[in-house]
């Protein structure tokens, strides 16, 4: 799939393979994750990061513009389903749907006033618009938590009528929701990259002047691209409260920006699933840091600039280099 | 209440003076190298620490004046070291590289001079209030305000009347003209890059004075920078001058009458001017791009 997302060349064997390799995994994680000494939660993990890099890429890497501030829609989306949970009602896709909205249209509402913004600005402005939503779950003490974060709600069974899912004490069944999602999520992305308006997002990315003559509308087109991205990206933070029944104002901060941003590079942000094995690696660095009490920025630092001076095309752009596809 | 409005008025008067020396270090390394410093803040600490290590030695006059040339000196190595290979790439990996960055510089400060706050001794003569009635004034505060007016001063003579300063200033409105007329781009970056540096360590160095040393110190000043630049206007220096001082003071005036919307005026003045004035304050056209 995604040697013909960045080609346009109709999908191979090989495309088909990668497919079914991912989802094999993907689906058979609760089998094989213990014996290599993980536990469910963490590839969990692994999916709402993959999830918000994957939405976040939409934007980098197949728009070609940079947002370093995709932590405060992700960190909205899960104040979002958290505070439904909280104040609202004990229902979990009520929680998602409140969530999505907060983060989306937050994000839609930016994107107006950044838009006929480029490059770095463009950066500079979505970091600064990430610290607005940052301050303002930080200092809001009562409604939010402040600084030790919302808690005080829990994942609710999702009630079909006929049957209940317990998702709220059921490890494994939760990790198998968090996937429907996670392939729902990822299924309609791609879909919308291969329609036409994502050929033409492919058209800006490549030369914004020349699609800017054939008379498309990149302002909006950008817009609309920022807008999706981010409804997307908060819809992997009402997962990400949902799993650890938590949400931490630091979700929010730029640093959180940082990291989705260094997921999907290190993953390979011009393929439609590095960001997926970008989140693989990164959540098994968290877990080795988290090891560490003393120098993990040092550390930390030391991954980040390695990987941009060494191995800017991330893993994923690396083999497809090496296959010459 | 006059008192009051005073106070905060010569503080929001200080700290502005800070964002300005931060956003103008940015500001000129953003226009020519289109690189957002995200380290810049721990520039700062850097040069706070060696005026902090340099003080036993050659007094705080000597460190204030040494200090911040240490720190260009070490921006020019980082420059050439790291940040000269991604200047060709997306710019999403410098963003990615000052960000990591900035990281292994706290980290550097934290291990080498320990995570405790420092205090950096200054003369007598400086912390004492200017007049009994102003006893909020100390002479500090008004040798911050001098120094930084001097820098910034002489950083406008240096564009204004150096040959580099003049090659800086055509780079930012052409840079492969500059390239074309023989002009070695590559040493003009690293030039740039330590002036930045320097008036970063400068900051530092005052900072230090006047609230001691911690291994993340630039932090809280990093975005207030962002947006002196974004409120400014891209590509204008009178522009970041302005807009540090004004967020400055907003956010000092602020804190008079709801102390609690000091932080977010600064953000509701960036939404007005982005909103009203997408170009900024002294932005000019062509440069938004």
């Amino acid at each position: 799939m995604s040697t013909a997302m960045t080609t346009g060349r109709a999908p191979g064997t090989r495309a088909y393979l990668q497919l079914g390799i991912i989802w094999a995994l993907l689906l058979t994680v609760p089998a094989w994750l213990p014996m290599l000494g993980g536990y469910t939660a963490i590839a969990g993990r692994v999916l709402v990061f993959a999830l918000a890099a994957m939405s976040f890429n939409m934007l980098l890497g197949f728009t070609g513009v940079m947002s370093f501030g995709h932590a405060a829609y992700f960190g909205l989306g899960a104040y979002g389903a958290g505070l439904t949970l909280k104040y609202v009602a004990a229902s979990t896709p009520l929680a998602i749907l409140a969530g999505t909205l907060l983060g989306g249209i937050a994000g839609t509402l930016f994107g107006l006033l950044l838009v006929r913004r480029r490059g770095v600005y463009f950066a500079m402005v979505t970091i600064a618009f990430g610290q607005v939503c940052f301050y303002i779950a930080y200092k809001w003490d009562s409604f939010t938590g402040g600084y030790d974060g919302l808690r005080g709600f829990l994942r609710a069974p999702i009630d079909l009528g006929f049957t209940k899912i317990d998702i709220a004490g059921n490890e494994t069944l939760f990790y198998f929701f968090v996937l429907l999602v996670f392939g729902l999520a990822v299924g309609l992305q791609a879909l919308i990259l291969a329609s036409p308006f994502g050929r033409t997002l492919l058209a800006i990315r490549e030369n914004e002047r020349r699609a800017r003559f054939l008379g498309l509308p990149v302002e909006r087109h950008i817009w609309l691209s920022f807008s999706i991205s981010c409804f997307f990206t908060a819809l992997a933070g009402t997962l990400y409260a949902l799993l650890n029944n938590f949400a931490d104002p630091l979700g929010l901060n730029y640093v959180m920006s940082g990291n989705i941003v260094m997921i999907t590079v290190m993953g390979g942000m011009r393929t439609f699933w590095g960001p997926l094995v970008g989140a693989v690696l990164f959540v098994m660095l968290q877990d080795y840091v988290s090891s560490m009490t003393t120098n993990w920025m040092f550390f930390v630092g030391t991954v980040f600039v390695a990987v941009v001076l060494f191995f800017p095309r991330g893993l994923m752009g690396m083999l497809q280099k090496r296959s010459g596809a | 209440m006059l008192q009051l409005v005073l106070f905060n008025l010569t503080n929001g008067l200080i700290v502005g003076a800070f964002y300005v020396l931060m956003a103008l270090g940015l500001s000129l390394i953003i226009n020519l190298s289109n690189v957002v410093n995200f380290a810049h803040g721990n520039f700062l600490a850097i040069g706070g620490y060696i005026a902090y290590t340099l003080t036993p030695y050659l007094g705080f006059w000597g460190a204030l004046l040494v200090s911040p040339f240490l720190t260009a000196i070490f921006g020019f190595a980082i420059e050439k070291l790291m940040i000269r290979h991604v200047y060709a790439r997306n710019h999403i990996y410098s963003l990615l590289l000052t960000f990591g960055l900035g990281f292994i510089l706290q980290d550097a400060c934290r291990y080498i001079w320990g995570p405790s706050p420092l205090p950096l001794g200054i003369p007598d003569v400086l912390s004492l209030p200017l007049t009994p009635d102003l006893f909020f004034v100390t002479w500090y505060r008004v040798f911050m305000v001098v120094v930084v007016v001097v820098a910034v001063g002489g950083l406008f003579a240096l564009l204004r009347y150096t040959r580099v300063g003049m090659r800086i200033r055509a780079g930012t409105l052409d840079l492969d003209t500059v390239s074309a007329l023989g002009v070695n781009v590559a040493a003009l970056r690293s030039y740039n890059f330590a002036v930045g540096s320097f008036l970063a360590g400068l900051a530092g160095v005052l900072a230090a004075g006047q609230i001691g040393l911690n291994p993340n110190m630039g932090d809280d000043l990093i975005m207030p920078s962002f947006i002196a630049i974004i409120v400014g206007g891209v590509g204008s220096l009178t522009g970041t001058l302005l807009g540090g001082l004004l967020i400055g003071v907003a956010a000092a005036l602020t804190t008079v009458f709801y102390p609690a919307g000091a932080e977010a005026v600064i953000y509701i003045i960036m939404a007005i001017v982005l909103l009203v004035r997408p170009r900024g304050l002294l932005g000019e056209e062509g440069m938004l791009t």
